[in-house]
């Protein structure tokens, strides 16, 4: 297993720049249940990397620790070099130590979840508006033409002044794209960005992704699409009961899976 | 001239609108107030805090608005550092005063607990997008939580309105000469309860009528999203293949 980190850190492109996102040791337990067991992660610039594992290997919980959307036990997350201050609460466990910077920090890492999260109340250009203008405090004339064009680049203008429940789940996973492409960010988080859709619209939001990994978007991607982990991404990581089972070169990984859990993990796919 | 009788009551306890209206007010406003600081404190994580909004809750909803009014108006008029203190005194000596702080009490209980169950009715999916989406715990509340818990409340709000106009009707118990009040005046005097009660029950009915007719046009206007969508037919044009 460390073999293989050595092998992908050696592939990674190099070495010296910072990484646009870089996980040390992450831990994060549930109660009494270790979901995470000390996950490294470093991804470049223009790196889209395919997290893969079966239900409960602690993918999504990893993602979401990027982000702080739940607190890792210990741990640490660099995003562009700048380590994510944390302090010990009350109750012992670790808390954010300075809620500005992780606000600051989250803009950066805009998300995309599975079940699209879209501001129900709000029209498809208002969501793409919202945080543009109140976080990162642009004008909003100048974020609405971005959120127009955004719109027009996944193929939903025509819907920009629906409301989200009014959408297939496909044009509402693209317009919740689209949200996070104006915010501009540094790193995308795909959280399952596919499970949630019938199997007839997984194609139309793939494709989206698709095009945003060859414009060189650096993507962390929690997905089952195996055909887009294989196809798209520069990067595949394979976690396996909380803990980094394989990582590679992902033709080289489907090809000649390193690990027998892997190999199952796969075989179970393709049934 | 039955004719005219109810017309002339009709005009008397219509010209009693207003002072109705002023109660109506002014318990609402005051009972907004009060619930949303109830609401805050609950929802602040602070054990004293809920403690504090159940025990009020407990005893403001679960006894009845007469006993409240009659504890407020005659029964701390009774101890003496009420009617020697320069600001409690002005206001619980006077029967609107006390009608109105009542209402605000007995209502601002009642209006917590919706706003409490709105507030943990917002789905969660949206808040953590606002999160990621880096916006600080006050932009969140006031683009996200806030707007999406109103329209949550708002159908159980505009009944416990509905339920403060209907109760407007006890201030006449404490001498205020009100819709209710001068309609019971009119009633001893004539001795016509049919007639009299049947005007003062038709304005009541149209008063709420008209309060619900309010509440369900900014209902709809607040939930586009959640009728169907305007022009269905409309098709979307396939994603193009280069993007």
């Amino acid at each position: 297993m460390s073999a293989n980190i050595a092998a992908a850190a050696k592939a990674a492109p190099s070495s010296d720049e910072t990484p646009a996102i870089s996980v040390k040791d992450l831990r994060k337990c549930f109660g009494d249940h270790e979901v995470l067991k000390g996950i490294s992660l470093e991804a470049h610039k223009g790196d889209v990397i395919s997290i893969l594992g079966s239900s409960g290997s602690g993918k999504s919980t990893m993602l979401r620790c990027i982000n702080l959307l739940e607190t890792p036990d210990s741990g640490e997350v660099r995003v562009d070099g700048e380590l994510i201050k944390m302090k010990r609460g009350r109750d012992g466990h670790q808390i954010p130590a300075d809620i500005r910077q992780v606000e600051r920090i989250r803009a950066n890492l805009a998300m995309v979840f599975q079940s699209f999260n879209l501001w129900s109340h709000m029209t498809v250009l208002e969501n793409l508006v919202a945080a543009p203008t109140h976080v990162l405090k642009r004008p909003r004339a100048e974020c609405l033409e971005q959120a127009e064009a955004l719109l027009k680049r996944v193929g939903i203008w025509e819907r920009r002044n629906y409301y989200p429940p009014h959408m297939s789940g496909g044009q509402q996973q693209r317009a919740a794209i689209a949200r996070a492409l104006a915010m501009n960010p540094k790193v995308m988080l795909f959280d399952e960005p596919t499970s949630a859709l019938d199997p007839e619209l997984v194609g139309e939001v793939l494709r989206v992704m698709r095009s945003l990994a060859e414009e060189g978007r650096t993507m962390l991607v929690v997905t089952h699409e195996m055909g887009f982990a294989r196809d798209v991404s520069s990067k595949v990581m394979f976690l396996h009961k909380g803990e980094v089972d394989s990582v590679g070169e992902p033709k080289e990984m489907f090809a000649r899976p390193p690990t027998p859990q892997f190999k199952q993990f796969i075989a179970n796919f393709n049934k | 001239m039955a004719f005219d009788f109810y017309l002339s009551t009709m005009w008397s306890v219509l010209k009693a609108l207003p002072l109705t209206l002023e109660i109506w007010f002014f318990g609402i406003a005051f009972g907004l107030i009060i619930a949303t600081g109830l609401t805050w404190l609950r929802a602040s994580g602070y054990k004293l805090g809920e403690y504090f909004t159940r025990g009020y809750v407990f005893v403001f909803r679960g006894s009845p608005l007469l006993v409240q009014l009659y504890l407020i108006y005659f029964g701390l008029s009774q101890f003496d550092f009420v009617r020697h203190s320069p600001i409690l005194w002005p206001i619980l000596r006077d029967p609107m005063y006390c009608t109105i702080v009542a209402m605000a009490l007995n209502t601002a209980a009642y209006e917590s607990e919706i706003f409490r169950g709105a507030l943990r009715a917002v789905p969660v999916g949206q808040i953590e997008a606002a999160k990621a989406f880096g916006m600080s715990a006050f932009t969140r509340f006031r683009l996200v939580t806030l707007p999406i818990a109103l329209r949550l409340a708002l159908p159980a709000y505009s009944t416990e309105i509905i339920l403060m106009t209907k109760a407007t009707a006890l201030a006449s118990v404490v001498t205020i000469m009100e819709m209710m009040g001068t309609a019971q005046k009119i009633q001893h005097d004539t001795f016509r309860p049919i007639e009299v009660l049947t005007c003062a029950g038709v304005i009541y009915l149209l008063l709420n009528l008209s309060i619900a007719r309010l509440f369900a046009w900014v209902e709809h206007r607040l939930s586009p999203h959640l009728r169907p969508p305007p022009e269905q037919s409309q098709l979307v044009k396939p994603i193009p293949e280069v993007l």
